[in-house]
């Protein structure tokens, strides 16, 4: 089971700079635990205190927000791409 | 630890004025001024922290009749007025006096902001982003956009003379298409929504050095140009506060930037301070905001837009939370109308007060009618309402509903027997 996961700037210290990392696992819980076993203190600045999904962070499970799907526990099979996104970005009014 | 590398670039002293740092606005990080947007420490949002020092009216008003007069309270250069940029703001304020009485509203003012270079009110945020890209030295001046940001990006770097990249999802109509084409040779249509398109611009604003994304990379620095629209309402005023503003919420920035406004405004001496109660307008088919709002809760559940309000639809809104704050504590509220509300409303501001508006003035002022009928804003108090862009950019949402009244031969005969006169 290999997933890939795309890193944003902010995050790259914990990956030695890497914009795209491969960690494993069936869920996406899973795939931040083994993150976090590949590259110590990641988890931490993607999920709080609580074990939920930071407000400021948005992950992308195969192109598709986890908070319209089923969060942290969102199935990643074999060969998703993951995107962990700032949700600071965009927007307008 | 630090978490991500410094900029490269030598910044010139005075580089962004009176800015001196960002700061995150959810945990008080600090970082220096430079193209980031989030915290290392909590992806919180980044903003500009300042040191104003003294600002005097005489001083803003012996400056341009655009939002550089205003330059000592944003981060941007001495010398901004200098270099090739559109020169937009301080849009005309209107006394709508025949909507206040069909309203049944004692005094109302619209801040009309269609009257900008590029026909909305993203002339003043981009402004601020291209002094911020040009500062940079960005070699390319990018947006995700559906449609007024997309044109005020690429007409604004056309005239800076940096090249521009414009995103915007591929089913586009034609006409927005046009609108921004014909300002830039790099118009990227993105087979997918406006939340992948912006999605993409993350994505590529983290891989391409160089790139200023103005509501991503450089979000902090363009943010603040919205505060251009409290300064301008308080100075047009005459230097005072109204006592109710209805402001529309997508993302939340502006209404947020335009509560900063009024309080630095405030903190400087330059008005008097007073309570003022802030309000936010959002449509039915994108709620989260308003949703959050009636339920009494601080968290924003998104959802997926779906309204003829397109430049509202932004599902997962990054300033929700502030502006559930700064409605609660200004004794304000956030309401959503549908979209047969937000037609009705556009034509009710043209036949009253000659002002064309696109979808998302037409969702204000629909909240406004909605407050006022509903007994939520006080009849009695002096109320502003923003218009933040130009009809001509969403004809789709009224060429059903207005048309001619009758189609005759061109002769009296006709013209009486049609009964117009």
């Amino acid at each position: 089971m290999s997933i890939n996961v795309r890193i944003p700037t902010i995050l790259r210290p914990y990956t030695q700079d890497q914009s795209q990392v491969t960690a494993e696992g069936a869920t996406l819980t899973e795939v931040l635990d083994s993150l976090e076993a590949s590259y110590p203190g990641i988890k931490a600045r993607v999920v709080d205190d609580n074990g939920a999904l930071r407000r400021f962070v948005n992950i992308y499970v195969a192109e598709e927000d986890v908070r319209f799907a089923e969060g942290l526990d969102t199935a990643t099979p074999d060969g998703t791409q993951i995107s962990i996104i700032p949700a600071v970005a965009g927007g307008s009014l | 630890m630090t978490l991500t590398a410094e900029p490269t670039t030598t910044l010139r002293e005075g580089a962004f004025g009176r800015a001196t740092e960002l700061v995150c606005r959810e945990c008080g990080t600090t970082r220096p001024l430079g193209p980031f947007y989030a915290c290392h420490e909590c992806f919180g949002p980044l903003e500009i922290g300042y040191d104003f020092g003294t600002v005097t009216r005489e001083q803003i008003e012996a400056g341009p009749s655009n939002i550089w007069r205003y330059k000592a309270l944003l981060p941007v250069p001495d010398d901004i007025e200098s270099s090739p940029n559109l020169e937009p703001g301080f849009t005309r304020l209107l006394d709508a006096r025949n909507l206040a009485a069909e309203l049944g509203l004692r005094q109302l003012w619209v801040k009309d902001d269609s009257t900008n270079p590029t026909n909305s009110f993203k002339d003043r945020v981009v402004a601020c982003a291209l002094s911020a890209a040009r500062e940079l030295g960005s070699k390319v001046f990018a947006c995700p956009s559906t449609g007024n940001l997309a044109n005020a990006v690429a007409a604004a770097g056309a005239r800076a003379g940096i090249p521009t990249v414009v995103f915007i999802p591929s089913n586009l109509e034609q006409p927005k298409q046009v609108n921004s084409a014909v300002f830039t040779e790099k118009l990227v249509a993105v087979d997918g929504n406006y939340d992948d398109v912006n999605k993409l611009a993350s994505e590529i604003a983290g891989e391409e050095e160089g790139w200023a994304f103005v509501n991503v990379n450089v979000r902090p620095f363009y943010a603040e140009g919205s505060k251009t629209l409290g300064y301008e309402i308080a100075e047009q005023l005459g230097w005072r506060l109204p006592d109710q503003i209805v402001i529309p919420v997508a993302s939340g920035s502006q209404l947020t930037k335009v509560h900063k406004a009024f309080g630095e405004l405030i903190k400087l001496g330059l008005v008097e301070d007073k309570p003022y109660k802030i309000f936010g307008a959002q449509a039915e088919g994108c709620n989260p905001v308003a949703t959050a709002y009636k339920a009494g809760v601080d968290a924003i559940r998104p959802v997926k837009p779906d309204t003829i309000a397109k430049s509202l639809a932004i599902g997962n809104p990054a300033d929700g939370i502030y502006v559930l704050d700064i409605a609660r504590q200004t004794g304000g509220a956030v309401e959503e109308v549908s979209d047969d509300q937000i037609r009705d409303a556009i034509v009710l501001l043209a036949r009253t007060e000659g002002i064309f508006t696109e979808t998302a003035g037409g969702t204000t002022v629909a909240v406004l009618k909605k407050l006022v009928e509903t007994g939520v804003l006080d009849p009695e108090l002096e109320t502003v309402v923003i218009n933040t862009g130009h009809g001509l950019k969403t004809l789709d949402a009224v060429s059903g509903s207005v048309g001619p009244y009758a189609t005759i031969a061109p002769t009296y005969d006709a013209f009486s027997a049609a009964e117009i006169a």
